[in-house]
């Protein structure tokens, strides 16, 4: 079988599943599972890049997703009216001195020259700083919070389009990506992994903890959408017509119509990066990245700057993971830090992009919708599974009551399983590099 | 007496509880550092390894709480700790053949091998739940308190309490038993010194006789106890909860690469620096601030530098500074 045929055949079957779902439960989940699958092959792209042409292991997706979710909405939403006035002056300049204070402390490390002298000297500015940024921070933070805590009691967004929010998050990936990238870059394989891990518990925990930026775990509901509302086409008497004539019910037409909307604004996305991906992958520069992934010490010898390369590389792929963090908030229409899990958005971009085949943009795209698939699948068929084992049980057995509670679990004991399956029995994916 | 209530407030609030966490981390460290100098990966599933062998105790303690047995004031996990430790050896053992032999023996890269032990911790960590479910379990039970601080106030008459848990003074204990074994078995026995001898230079050791697989077999079977220890003294002192040892990792990692990885000592120390900071950090200085400055200028804040909400960028950012200055680490670790 040519190579083409097989691709088609395989993207084929998946077609094939998604429309079986459509029929056997409902077209409603049938597109959900197109539209996430759309978002997870973006991600999948993000990471292949970093994995598959570079070599980088990156563990802090979950971060750079969050860091997303956070542009839609620091952009989107409508600003909290008087919170600016009230603290948001104070905030800006709070972060802006603890940034200086930083710039300052890494400029005299450079123009002083070593000693007991320098180390005393950055420690006092360094805390000093520290105590100037909480204490303008802190009153700015209350007077915020204290604004309509039940509703609002953060600053806001910017009010702007949302659609400006999927660049701008990616920005805000690529941002903290190069943070941790001059740091951990250019050692040990595995200190970027530890990094990363890291920095995406951190994430989580200011997006948890800092109400004024993204009101917490009180969460923040109601983001603006780029398509129309559910509600506005079902009160629109054309629409309504519309759907008659398809046969649909106004309700069913217009969850159906909005869903179609995203995924074709995220196809587009989608094509667009994958574009990229290609033509950076047949570049000279996806050629350089793959010599130094192959063989670090050659290419270095050969002239190649593998920490630069790698740099760029790491906050590009980062910052994809921030666009689709930023169109998932989107879709969601709400920001809600408690959900962010390293299993749900780390592990399971790592398991599409190995089992898709590392290395190859279309194997990322293909792994992205396959396990994305299995990852909603998984629990009823964990659950249909338990019942059978349990069949022949007496009822109210504690073992049986404990099995089938237990099914939820499936989906971390399959996905690892997957995981260490293919990496074993066919470590190069589904579709391989070529 | 103002000064000895600051001392003592010190005492209870940062100094206990940080040597306690910090034995904790250091056993956890000491079994990543343990796998890094001999195995040469870093091991991720080693939050989770904790977590099941944690797990098996709990199981054994209350079997063990059924059948009516029990340690008097000392908690009955203690009891069961070496047939948790069993279970993890053979867990690990059962893993290493079916797992990660295959890639040791196709010699391939370290980070092919991190990969592994990341899709290695989410079956353990399914598995954990899949037994005994993402709850919080209480499986302690005993006497609570060596010196409760009621009893430390009347004693000696001053405003604070002094409490000294019976799980810390466990934890205390144990670790240096633990710590103390492991470093005659590796520095005297036959077996520790090929070990070393491994760790230091693996072709020179296997000329000289030294044969893999059981000097590999003998790491994971420490490594098995170090983690069980680790997770049932942690899991004493605050309580069970799966996922709370995967979030363990970090800190766990940033003291075995603060102290050097692949070097035991470094693990120990890391893992109090590590602690140290994370208490001191994100304790509130209040009270012992009280205490100590006239009354003019006594604080009006909690005098916090940062909520406990931070504790894991406390260590973060330390592994951040000592991977920009010094990425060896303070004890001359193996890697760069």
């Amino acid at each position: 079988m040519t190579e083409t045929a097989r691709n088609t055949m395989l993207f084929g079957v998946i077609a094939a599943m998604i429309v079986y779902v459509g029929f056997a439960q409902s077209w409603n989940s049938a597109l959900l599972i197109v539209a996430m699958g759309l978002i997870s092959a973006i991600m999948a792209l993000g990471v292949n890049l970093q994995w598959g042409f570079a070599g980088l292991f990156n563990v802090g997706i979950m971060g750079f997703v969050a860091l997303g979710g956070l542009a839609a909405v620091l952009v989107g939403m409508p600003p909290t009216e008087g919170a600016f006035a009230a603290g948001g002056v104070g905030v800006v300049v709070a972060l802006l001195m603890g940034a200086a204070t930083i710039v300052l402390a890494i400029v005299l490390y450079r123009r002083m020259s070593p000693g007991l002298t320098r180390s005393l000297v950055l420690i006092v500015i360094l805390v000093a700083g520290f105590f100037i940024f909480r204490g303008l921070l802190d009153p700015s933070v209350d007077r915020i919070e204290a604004i309509n805590p039940a509703e609002t009691g953060y600053l806001g967004g910017l009010g702007l389009p949302v659609l400006v929010a999927w660049p701008v998050g990616g920005l805000f990936a690529a941002g903290a990506a190069w943070l941790i990238g001059k740091t951990a870059l250019g050692l040990r394989s595995d200190y970027l992994a530890i990094a990363t891990l890291g920095i995406a518990e951190i994430i989580i925990a200011v997006l948890k903890n800092e109400d004024w930026l993204t009101r917490g775990v009180k969460n923040v509901i109601g983001v603006p959408r780029p398509v129309p509302y559910e509600i506005d086409l079902q009160n629109d008497p054309a629409f309504v017509e519309r759907a008659a004539g398809f046969g649909f019910t106004p309700v069913e037409a217009s969850t159906l119509w909005v869903k179609a909307l995203y995924i074709v604004l995220f196809a587009v996305v989608l094509i667009i990066l994958m574009w990229m991906a290609q033509r950076a992958l047949h570049s000279p520069w996806g050629r350089m990245l793959r010599a130094i992934r192959d063989n670090e010490v050659a290419a270095e010898a050969m002239g190649k700057d593998v920490t630069a390369r790698h740099l760029q590389v790491f906050v590009l792929g980062s910052a994809i993971c921030g666009i689709a963090g930023a169109m998932m908030t989107t879709m969601d229409s709400q920001l809600t830090p408690g959900t962010y899990q390293p299993l749900r958005f780390t592990f399971l971009i790592w398991v599409m992009v190995i089992v898709g085949g590392s290395g190859n943009n279309l194997g990322a795209v293909l792994g992205g919708f396959l396990i994305w698939f299995l990852w909603v699948q998984v629990e009823p068929m964990g659950l249909w599974l338990m019942n059978l084992i349990t069949a022949g049980m007496a009822d109210g057995s504690p073992l049986k009551a404990h099995l089938i509670e237990s099914a939820a679990h499936m989906r971390l004991l399959t996905m690892g399983l997957v995981l260490l399956l293919v990496l074993r029995f066919s470590p190069r994916g589904l579709i391989p590099e070529r | 007496m103002d000064f000895l209530n600051a001392i003592v407030a010190l005492a209870n609030y940062v100094l206990v509880p940080g040597i306690a966490y910090g034995s904790q981390l250091a056993l956890g460290a000491l079994g990543v550092t343990l796998v890094y100098g001999i195995l040469r990966f870093s091991n991720f599933a080693h939050g989770d390894t904790m977590a099941l062998g944690a797990m098996a105790t709990v199981l054994i303690t209350w079997l063990f709480q059924s059948w009516g047995i029990s340690l008097g004031p000392l908690p009955t996990a203690l009891l069961a700790l070496p047939f948790g430790i069993l279970a993890c050896i053979g867990l690990l053992l059962l893993t290493d053949r079916g797992v990660y032999r295959f890639y040791r023996e196709k010699k391939a890269k370290p980070v092919i091998l991190v990969i592994v032990s990341l899709g290695i911790t989410f079956i353990y960590n399914g598995v954990t739940r899949f037994i005994i479910g993402a709850d919080d379990q209480n499986f302690f039970d005993g006497q609570r308190f060596i010196i409760s601080a009621r009893e430390f106030k009347k004693a000696t008459g001053l405003d604070e309490g002094l409490s000294f848990k019976t799980t810390q003074g466990i934890t205390i204990v144990t670790a240096i038993i633990v710590v103390v074994l492991l470093f005659w078995f590796l520095n005297k026995t036959r077996a520790g010194k090929s070990m070393r001898a491994y760790s230091d230079n693996e072709d020179l050791a296997l000329l000289s006789g030294i044969n893999p697989e059981r000097v590999v077999m003998i790491t994971w079977m420490i490594v098995a106890t170090l983690a069980t220890i680790a997770g049932v003294l942690y899991g004493l002192d605050k309580s069970f909860k799966p996922f709370t040892y995967f979030q363990l990792l970090l800190p766990i990692f940033a003291s075995a690469i603060v102290g050097g990885l692949g070097n035991p000592v470094g693990a120990i120390a890391g893992g109090f620096v590590i602690a140290f900071s994370e208490v001191t950090i994100t304790y509130a200085w209040k009270k012992i601030l009280v205490y100590l400055m006239p009354d003019a200028l006594e604080p009006s804040g909690l005098v916090q530098l940062m909520s406990t909400d931070y504790k894991f960028a406390v260590s973060f950012v330390i592994l951040l500074i000592v991977l920009l200055f010094k990425p060896t680490g303070l004890f001359k670790g193996q890697a760069v």
